[in-house]
């Protein structure tokens, strides 16, 4: 039902149209230019070696990192009416590379504001490196629990969701559904592991049963697609105890896929595979996301990743935070990141600011199928004396962390 | 951009409709079109029956909607599909479809009827139509994802919200400069202009808030925060404001607070809370201000609520997901 008379009309003066445009357009953006203020923001993430074999989910090179150069054009937008730029330095680490000395490296050029996607370890070695220096780091990937408790530190802000808030999403969502009767399966990886002690106190904390748990010895069947001899077997292994769910703790996803439907009895299946609770999801377009889906989508071609919206978050939070602060000192805009005044909006109904206790950002998560978004957590029905948000992971008085 | 302020009183359909009617008191029967966003539908409420009377199809997503000075056409952004539908009021059918700009969310027209100003979320711009020609003037850019816009009663400053920059954008509409671009609370929604002029208000959903911006100087004069006893501050979200024409009242729909707030425009003064639907976002008034009415996205209604008593009236089924509603001028 185009108008044709208008579309012709509209094509014969098209260049007369875009004249127009460049006239009018032009002066809104050199009356903005004035007094620039510079920002740069590091991101150091270590390359991530390809897949041996081909993998149908396989990592993209760039997650992370394009989240983070659309947050940095998403705040150059806001900037231009403000006066401020804001530029991303990043640092892609070699496997032989030490994310210490990069991060030194991007420290003395003058970016002391900087993301780091890199494990706990490394995380904690480029904090410690740059304790004492006016420099901030933004954890967008490590979940780890001891990052926010006993190995909390002072420069690290966790935009990455814990361990704690996740399994306390899914806990609260087995709550609510009044699936009280757990069968857990973990994996035999470190982290696994964590992601299971962590669901076992998500279980504790809202009274649900572990009427099972077995440890996963088959291998990696769900990247190997199958094999019919160990099918058999891991059919006797699910006869376990009376459960409503299986949850399984595969945070390298080895397994958790292969379970369902390889199961004696008919169980659904969550945790790190099956109904998943995830910062981001491909799924989400409530709440005014599909406009941030979609110009991921166009940016980077291919679906936002929970990294990517996690580095996507830190940038953005960075951007709020010179916004009102009117300065990109790392000490000052860290000041600002946990004054109650602070708060981000992050796409999931309400808005995002950090814990001053140990400056995760408590941020509503999405449970997810593969192809369907479940449900939004804080569920319906939890609450909080401070905020909802801080029903998900550890709160302040169980907190270990002790920042000065 | 309501015409809240425009009566349709004085227009010579009102009496023409009059006589048509001929029907029993309240004589006067406004249509309220609403835009059902998951529907893909526009639902026609008639306000003497307060019932739906008519369901009609449109583009996909439909969203903001607006009706032309002379009450005879529909405006329908629709928003899967890149374009704004024209409805003709008389027979509800699609008459045309004007090019919009990616991703069209709500607009304004202007006061002739001839321009409308359009936010284009997706890419950070505000689009300026040419009605008649359907040619697009002048592209302004604006904060990231343009929202809510709103035109002065004299038509020469348009306000456009951008809901992840946290500003409301001052465009001169006779040159499309940005004249000056005010930071207000988080995602801000909707602007509207007091019957004068001398304010524009800015609801802000995730700020739980609405700014009142002097439009001589552009400050803020006052941020309206509200506080409804057994709700958390995450739950009240502003989206809809409208301003009574006699400058005495405001309403703002509070989202998943499920309320309108009554406000009083003179001291800002929150009066009252009315409780309507599950996330109320917008808000119209009737011609005659009478009436005004809500779309509660999440349990599919339409709430009557009489201006006068401050008092909802009834909630009516509607379609899909309702977004956005407008009145009929006669």
């Amino acid at each position: 039902m185009i108008d044709r008379l208008g579309l012709s009309l509209a094509s014969l003066l098209l260049s007369f149209a875009l004249a127009i445009r460049v006239a009018v357009v032009a002066p809104a953006r050199a009356q903005t230019a004035a007094a620039r203020l510079e920002v740069r923001i590091g991101y150091i993430a270590r390359r991530i070696p390809p897949p041996p074999l081909y993998d149908l989910t396989a990592t993209p090179q760039d997650e992370g990192v394009a989240g983070a150069r659309l947050a940095i054009m998403d705040n150059n937008t806001s900037g231009s009416f403000l006066g401020q730029r804001f530029d991303l330095d990043e640092a892609i680490l070699a496997p032989d590379q030490s994310a210490v000395t990069a991060a030194r490296k991007l420290a003395d050029g003058g970016d002391g504001l900087i993301l780091a996607d890199l494990p706990a370890d490394q995380l904690l070695a480029v904090a410690d490196a740059l304790k004492g220096r006016d420099a901030v780091l933004f954890n967008v990937s490590a979940q780890d629990n001891f990052l926010r408790g006993k190995e909390c530190r002072a420069n690290i802000f966790h935009v990455a969701p814990s361990r704690a808030m996740l399994t306390d999403a899914l806990a609260q969502f087995l709550v609510v559904k009044r699936w009280p009767k757990i069968f857990l399966i973990v994996g035999q990886t470190a982290a696994d592991e964590s992601y299971a002690a962590s669901f076992r106190a998500s279980a504790k904390k809202f009274g649900l049963t572990i009427a099972a748990e077995k440890i996963w010895t088959f291998g990696p069947l769900a990247q190997a697609r199958g094999d019919a001899v160990t099918q058999g077997a891991a059919l006797v292994f699910t006869r376990a105890a009376d459960s409503d769910m299986i949850v399984v703790a595969d945070e390298e996803d080895n397994f958790g896929d292969y379970i369902p439907y390889h199961t004696a009895d008919p169980k659904l299946v969550g945790g790190t595979q099956g109904l998943v609770a995830a910062s981001w999801h491909r799924t989400q377009f409530a709440f005014g996301s599909e406009q941030l889906q979609d110009r991921f989508l166009r940016l980077a071609n291919r679906r936002m990743r929970p990294v990517d919206y996690q580095a996507w978050t830190a940038v953005r939070a960075i951007g709020e935070a010179v916004v009102h602060v009117r300065s990109a000192d790392p000490g000052a805009l860290a000041a600002f990141l946990v004054d109650p005044q602070f708060s981000i909006a992050v796409f999931k109904d309400v808005a995002a600011s950090f814990r001053p206790w140990d400056h995760q950002l408590r941020q509503p998560l999405l449970l997810a199928q593969p192809a369907f978004l479940v449900a939004l957590a804080p569920l319906p029905g939890f609450l909080h004396q401070r905020t909802i948000l801080d029903t998900l992971g550890v709160d302040q008085p169980e907190t270990q962390c002790r920042l000065p | 951009m309501r015409f809240g302020g425009r009566s349709g009183f004085f227009h010579p359909g009102f009496f023409l409709a009059l006589f048509m009617l001929a029907a029993p008191a309240p004589a006067l029967a406004f249509r309220i079109f609403v835009t059902n966003e998951k529907g893909n539908s526009v639902s026609v409420i008639d306000t003497d029956k307060q019932q739906v009377v008519e369901t009609v199809p449109v583009g996909r997503r439909p969203r903001g909607v607006s009706i032309s000075p002379d009450g005879k056409l529909l405006y329908v952004c629709a928003s899967d599909d890149n374009a704004i539908n024209v409805l003709d009021v008389a027979t509800m059918k699609i008459v045309r479809s004007l090019e919009s700009g990616p991703d069209p969310e709500r607009f304004a027209l202007n006061h002739a009827g001839d321009l409308l100003y359009i936010a284009n979320e997706d890419n950070a711009e505000v689009t300026v139509v040419d009605l008649a020609k359907n040619l697009i003037l002048a592209q302004v850019p604006v904060g990231v994802e343009p929202e809510g816009m709103g035109l002065s009663p004299n038509g020469d400053l348009l306000v456009a919200t951008s809901e992840t920059t946290n500003m409301a954008h001052f465009i001169d509409t006779r040159s499309y400069r940005l004249i000056d671009s005010v930071l207000v609370g988080k995602r801000p929604r909707i602007a509207v202009f007091n019957r004068s002029g001398t304010q524009v208000w800015v609801s802000s959903e995730l700020g739980g808030d609405v700014s009142v911006i002097d439009t001589a100087n552009h400050q803020i004069i006052r941020k309206i925060t509200f506080d409804v006893p057994g709700l958390t501050k995450e739950e009240i979200q502003p989206v809809g404001v409208v301003l009574s024409s006699d400058g005495r009242k405001a309403f703002v729909a509070l989202g998943y607070a499920n309320r309108v707030a009554v406000v009083d425009q003179q001291s800002f003064a929150v009066e009252k809370y009315l409780l309507v639907g599950v996330r109320v976002w917008h808000l119209a008034f009737t011609p005659d201000e009478k009436l005004l009415y809500t779309t509660n996205g999440n349990s599919n209604d339409v709430t009557a609520i009489d201006v006068a008593r401050e008092k909802v009236i009834k909630s009516i089924s509607v379609g899909l997901e309702p977004n956005d509603l407008v009145s009929s001028l006669h």
